[in-house]
């Protein structure tokens, strides 16, 4: 854990009351964390000072002017005054100097009903205008699809520019003229060019800056508020759905509660217009003379349970390919439909991280404290060892954290990889490999044949000052040598590891940080929003809920499925949630024996060749919960709805009613019941979940034995803009990345 | 170059009618470079002591004892130190430095180098404005020829000890004269003041330690250690040590800079240097130190000496020493009106009450003054200004809303009179008001 | 890929190393560019940003900032005549006036045949020779209407040669 000594308390005044606040403490934090409100527009915490806008101007006995609670800190024996007479009338009149050329057009601003100059208005402002001179108006601008910009409303508050260089190390706002032509610009004079993250448009007090893919649908008041878990990578940040008649109109972070705190990726924020997408299907499909026809709820599952049994009569064999998206309840589910039900043990998922070795490796080193980190620890860490992959793009909350802890606490980022990747601008150390497997083995102590692969060593391409020069050491393997000897003296190390690192190579990664004197922690890569719930739920050929061995002879993975399929040796697929067909072309020659299920939101490549399709929820439309990439469990609420579609809990409970298995209705809370009491580590305290929290689960069951053949892992290589099936049916990132292309043509 | 007037006392101007002082033959001709070795001679605390005791205060406006601003600088510092000097002069009413400049280079040079050993900086940047481009040029020869001479660069004078030295142009910005401003200007970024603490003398330019001094303090170092630093002190009343350059302008018969002794009266540089009120009018008021400063009405400013705790128990500041005299014909509207015009146009719109307040006042004082005013607007704008005042980020605010206070309170019958449709002294124009 | 001549170059490399980091150059650079070229082309801003590592967003910015950076050419004569408050009092409005009527151009314009262009400034620090006009980097001070007719004369003719 990081230097946890708490800091000394002082003593101080605010209004006459006796407060304590930790040393070092801001005034303005002081007086929040007493429930004494000092209102502000430039503050924001975890950002740099700016005591721009005056708002928080209080007195303080013995300085002669009011000073900004923003930048005090506090000390002892201060005596402060936030509501005397004169500290209000210094926020009336900052409010009137705001508002002097602010337009008055709230009625059809974006932000009306959530501005904080509304908010502050009505709380401390001026009751009428005394500014009589003409409003310096500017027409709005569109700086790219998803942001737009308002001049007259902005506040210059700042918050953009600092979230975006600051914390997204983007640095695509800035500031242009001076006095009162100041203005924020975009990167590119009349556009943007960057992760289009939003976060600007978040954190914008006001109506300046505004969303594309939400402006003028609705006004906030008529939606209800939803903070659910995103759909998309496997972070788990929270994003707050505007529901507007069942129909989700908007993502944005509204409710910071997440473990996401103020962040969202473009996914979590625009990629949910899927949900309306025109092509989503909203009644089942089942094959008549070669072509999907729509059908009843009704009919189409009994087609499905009639075939099922016949090819149970018959012994025919059964495959299932579940979902990384799909909630752990549906996962646990299907586990459960497949073994108990169809009485198969092909049953597999898309892998993207090795968690079962992972766990094995970390269950054969004895007991030790948790040995995984949870997301919001990186925030804190003293170190971190990050070995593949790209969190930039694949996980950015990640890698938002990363960044944090970097800014605020001087985390020693490590990072050991194929290729730069953007971190390095934040990184201690690097090292490039081409072979990622023998630098770890180098790590953990094995001889200098990782040099062999080594590409490259330095520290931080950042410019810092004092300006410390890149250099590459020569022969580079003393570079990594300097590296390891740095890491092997790390008291409190994260280890974060992506798909690059499996099998062999992991075991020798979890042997190198278990060998360091401090205590080690994990975290493991997966893609999509439940890849490590899904390999917790037990979607394995040999491998049950919670990592233990699966009853019976282990099963086929998805890739000898696959193969399967192709030799016509598979009586019957069933796919909920997955697309393997867009990896794994089969031909449709080659399906002509197998009955074919898919359930999903789309007719994708597996769908289109399906007998029987039924139509499926998001994540967004049923409840439940999920497991991000660390192992942190969190409640999914359902947001909004989708007419003619069913959750695969549902599905599954009336495909087992039909099979005669007596399931009964479709419970996610007597699913996550059983959850609780079968998956090790996921007895975690209700009372904690319910309420919103992430609870990290340890799913360690001792030695995870491997009877299946090893199949390899795919990460989907998302790009920043990209993500998978949802992502291809989001019209704001699909325009989002139209414009990407013509920039750089 | 300028001949000295009987009544001046040439300190830091005495080499202003010399004319090759501005090449190092001359300057070295006329003690150039003695203060320098004698400080090489001296410990640094020595250097220090020695300013401290000439109560020489900074004359760029603020007048913050210079001795002092050194003693603050600490003595080990993991990151390089810094001496600067603040030549952006551009305090309307101002136009001093420019001579030290243009006359004497070199003492510039000169009191840097020796600032640099009483701090242990081993670099300087000489920040000039951007306008003054032939000064630029010239302070560049300047440099060049005193590193050829061993007074700059390695091992000065053979000393064992190094300094640095470079001249460095702004380009238009007034609000880079305040020396937060300055260092971020100096990094290359926008002039926007810095957060204080932690004070320059602590992290300033590039965060390291870093002294900032105005052109003619500096220039006033080479004369205190020559001739010591009591002989400085005696020239003003006590705290208010030594000689000043005053830049005298507006409805005077003969303009100029001269430099008397701190506590000079002002009636006598106004009659006696002056040559008294132009074309006979009566005088109505001074702005005493810069456009930042309260004016002060005739009756006040007849009676004052110039020096900072005299201006100050007036309820005005001795700021930089450009010292504008307003006779009875002029339209004391008006002259709020281009003051706020000013402010308007060089605040860097950082803060809320600055950048929303100038415009406010300069947008309401070019209506009121063209004729469109209202009753109300005497006292909104007084209170728009109270607004500003000590609310600002900088002291960019209360430079705008002081002299504005000033005029409303003083002159408080010419808006009447203007609303009362009596003829504007200096016609209703407005002027050009969008920037 | 440099819009700037050999000198200009060699000019900036030597600036660069005048400071601890090369950012330092920045505003110089800009204002010896724009002396170059009359004023801050794109190509001379992605120019100067790349010299220096900063994205051309932080160069803009600077840009900006300071009111003697255009982005728009100037005339071959840029004439800038003081109005603060030195200068309002010994006729600076008259003078300003005078030139706007003389060269047909208003606050920062640029005449068609590009040898003038007008700007009203502040304060150039020439109170005690009040009032003062500033064209390109010359001071001209005390000025009468009558004086600075001579003045815009001798620069109308050199401008047509």
């Amino acid at each position: 854990m990081a230097d946890t000594t708490p800091a000394p308390l002082v003593n101080l005044t605010v209004n006459g009351r006796a407060l304590q606040a930790p040393a070092g403490t801001l005034l303005i934090e002081a007086c929040k964390q007493n429930h004494i409100e000092v209102p502000s527009f430039c503050y924001y915490p975890n950002l740099s000072l700016q005591a721009a806008c005056r708002m928080c101007l209080v007195e303080i006995e013995k300085m002669p002017k009011l000073q900004t609670a923003c930048t005090v800190v506090v000390s002892e024996g201060m005596v402060v005054k936030s509501d005397s007479e004169t500290v209000h009338r210094a926020r009336k009149s900052a409010i009137e100097f705001i508002l002097t050329n602010h337009p008055l057009d709230c009625p059809v601003c974006d932000a009306g009903g959530e501005c904080e100059l509304q908010d502050m208005t009505f709380t401390y402002g001026a009751e009428k205008g005394r500014f009589v001179e003409p409003k310096r108006h500017r027409d709005e601008q569109q700086w790219s699809p998803v942001v737009y910009f308002d001049r007259p409303r902005c506040i210059l508050c700042y918050r953009c520019v600092r979230v975006c260089g600051e914390a997204m190390d983007v640095w695509a706002l800035g500031v242009a003229n001076r006095g009162i032509n100041a203005t924020i610009i975009p990167s590119h004079q009349d556009h943007l060019e960057c992760e289009e993250c939003g976060n600007c448009v978040d954190i914008c007090p006001v109506g300046a800056l505004t969303s594309g893919a939400y402006r003028y649908k609705t006004r906030p008041w008529e939606m209800k508020h939803v903070g659910a878990v995103c759909a998309f990578c496997g972070d788990g940040c929270k994003t707050t759905l505007g529901v507007r008649n069942d129909a989700i109109l908007r993502g944005d972070n509204r409710d910071k509660s997440g473990i996401n705190g103020d962040f969202l990726c473009i996914k979590g924020r625009y990629g949910l217009d899927f949900t309306q997408h025109p092509e989503r299907l909203k009644q089942p499909l089942v094959r008549r003379e070669g072509k999907l026809q729509p059908v009843s709820w009704t009919y189409a599952l009994e087609t499905v349970a009639k075939r099922w049994q016949e090819i149970q009569k018959a012994s025919g064999s059964f495959g299932v390919v579940g979902s990384t998206r799909s909630l752990n309840e549906e996962a646990f589910a299907l586990q459960k439909f497949a073994r108990t039900v169809l009485q198969t043990n092909n049953l597999d998922h898309h892998r993207t991280a090795d968690f079962p070795t992972l766990y094995d490796a970390l269950a054969g080193r004895g007991p030790a404290p948790a040995p995984l980190a949870a997301m919001h620890e990186l925030k804190a860490a003293p170190a971190v060892l990050l070995v593949g992959g790209n969190p930039t793009d694949e996980h950015p909350l990640l890698a938002w954290n990363l960044r944090w802890g970097y800014r605020q606490n001087k985390t020693r980022l490590y990072i050991l990889n194929r290729g730069d990747i953007k971190l390095r601008r934040q990184a201690y150390r690097y090292a490039q490999a081409d072979d990622l497997g023998a630098a770890v083995r180098f790590l953990n102590g094995e001889g200098a044949a990782a040099a062999a692969s080594l590409t490259g060593v330095g520290e931080a391409s950042e410019k810092r000052w004092p300006q410390t020069p890149v250099s590459t050491p020569a022969p580079l393997d003393e570079g990594l040598q300097d590296f390891r000897a740095r890491l092997r003296q790390e008291q409190d190390l994260i280890i974060v590891f992506s798909a690059e690192v499996a099998g062999d190579d992991l075991r020798h990664l979890v042997a190198f940080g278990s060998g360091l004197s401090g205590a080690t922690r994990y975290i493991a890569l997966a893609d999509n929003a439940n890849s490590h719930g899904a390999a917790d739920m037990g979607l394995y050929p040999d491998l049950g809920p919670g990592y233990t061995p699966a009853p019976g002879a282990p099963g086929l993975n998805l890739e000898q499925m696959m193969a399967a399929l192709r030799q016509q040796n598979l009586c019957s697929l069933y796919v909920v949630g997955a697309n393997p067909f867009r990896l794994h072309p089969v031909e449709p020659e080659a399906l002509k024996q197998t009955f074919l299920v898919v359930q999903d939101l789309f007719l994708t490549e597996t769908a289109q060749a399906a007998d029987v399709v039924l139509p499926a929820l998001c994540a967004y439309e049923k409840a439940g919960t999920v497991t991000n990439t660390c192992g942190e469990v969190q409640v999914q609420r359902r947001g909004g709805g989708f007419e003619g579609a069913k959750s695969d809990l549902e599905v599954l409970h009336l495909l087992a009613d039909l099979m005669g298995a007596a399931w009964g209705a479709a419970n996610p809370d007597r699913t996550l019941q059983e959850i609780r009491t079968q998956v090790k580590g996921y007895d975690v305290s209700l009372a904690r979940l319910l309420a919103g929290e992430s609870v990290l689960t340890l799913p360690l069951n001792g030695r995870v034995p491997r009877t299946a053949a090893p199949a390899p892992l795919r990460p989907n290589r998302d790009s920043l803009f990209t993500a998978g099936t949802l992502g291809r049916y989001s019209a704001t990132m699909n325009s989002v990345m139209e414009k990407k292309l013509e920039q750089g043509r | 170059m300028t001949k000295p007037h009987p009544l001046e006392t040439r300190v830091v101007s005495r080499r202003f009618d010399q004319p090759d002082a501005h090449t190092l033959p001359g300057y070295l001709a006329s003690d150039g470079f003695q203060a320098l070795e004698k400080a090489l001679a001296m410990a640094p605390e020595a250097i220090i002591e020695e300013v401290k005791k000439s109560g020489l205060r900074g004359r760029g406006g603020a007048g913050f004892p210079t001795g002092m601003k050194w003693s603050f600088v600490p003595k080990q510092s993991p990151r390089a130190k810094f001496v600067l000097c603040n030549a952006d002069e551009s305090e309307p009413g101002t136009c001093k430095d420019r001579l030290i400049l243009e006359h004497d280079p070199f003492a510039v040079i000169e009191g840097m180098v020796i600032a640099g050993l009483a701090i242990g900086a081993k670099q300087g940047y000489i920040y000039i404005r951007g306008e003054y481009r032939y000064l630029l040029d010239r302070m560049e020869r300047a440099i060049e020829e005193a590193r050829a001479a061993g007074y700059l660069g390695k091992n000065i004078r053979g000393r064992g000890l190094d300094f640095e030295l470079w001249a460095h142009t702004g380009a238009g910005a007034y609000e880079c004269g305040e020396e937060s401003a300055l260092m971020e200007s100096l990094e290359g970024k926008r002039g926007i003041p810095r957060l204080k603490p932690p004070f320059p003398a602590v992290a300033g330019y590039m965060g390291g330690p870093t002294v900032i001094n105005n052109v003619e303090t500096l220039a006033s170092v080479p004369p205190i250690l020559i001739n010591g630093g009591e002989w400085f002190a005696a020239f003003g009343p006590p705290k208010n040590g030594g000689t000043r350059l005053f830049c005298l302008s507006g409805h005077v018969r003969q303009q100029g800079v001269w430099e008397v002794p701190l506590g000079f009266p002002l009636r006598r540089l106004i009659e006696e240097m002056g040559g008294g009120m132009r074309n006979g009018a009566q005088l109505k008021a001074v702005v005493p130190g810069g456009s930042s400063t309260p004016l002060l009405p005739a009756s006040v400013a007849w009676e004052l000496n110039l020096d900072f705790d005299s201006v100050a128990k007036v309820g005005s500041f001795l700021g930089s020493g450009g010292v504008v005299v307003l006779d009875e014909n002029t339209c004391m509207v008006r002259f709020a009106l281009r003051i706020m015009q000013f402010y308007r146009h060089e605040s860097c719109g950082w803060c809320v009450p600055c950048r929303e307040g100038t415009q406010w006042l300069q947008a309401s004082l070019a209506r009121f003054h063209g004729g469109g005013g209202r009753d109300a607007d005497i006292a909104l704008m007084r209170e728009v200004s109270e607004n500003i005042l000590g609310r600002t980020f900088c002291a960019l605010g209360d430079a705008a809303a002081m002299p504005t206070i000033s005029i409303l309170d003083h002159w408080r019958q010419e808006f009447v009179d203007h609303l009362n449709g009596k003829p504007c002294p200096f016609g209703a124009t407005t002027l050009a008001a969008a920037h | 890929m440099t819009p700037f001549s050999n000198q200009l170059e060699e000019r900036f490399q030597g600036l660069m190393q005048r400071y601890p980091a090369r950012r330092s150059a920045l505003v110089p650079m800009l204002l010896y560019a724009q002396d170059e070229l009359g004023y801050l082309t794109p190509e001379a801003i992605a120019r100067i940003a790349a010299l220096l590592g900063e994205t051309q967003l932080a160069v803009r910015e600077v840009i900006g900032y300071y009111s003697m950076l255009r982005t728009e050419p100037a005339g071959k004569f840029h004439v800038q005549v003081c109005t603060n408050i030195s200068c309002l009092l010994r006729g600076g409005d008259e003078i300003y006036a005078h030139c706007q009527k003389r060269l047909g151009l208003g606050h920062k314009q640029t005449a068609a045949d590009g040898v003038f262009s007008l700007e009203e400034v502040e304060c150039l620090g020439a109170c005690s020779w009040a009032p003062a006009v500033q064209v390109n980097y010359d001071f001209h001070q005390e000025l009468t209407v009558e004086a600075l007719d001579q003045v815009l004369d001798a620069y109308q003719t050199r401008g047509k040669a």
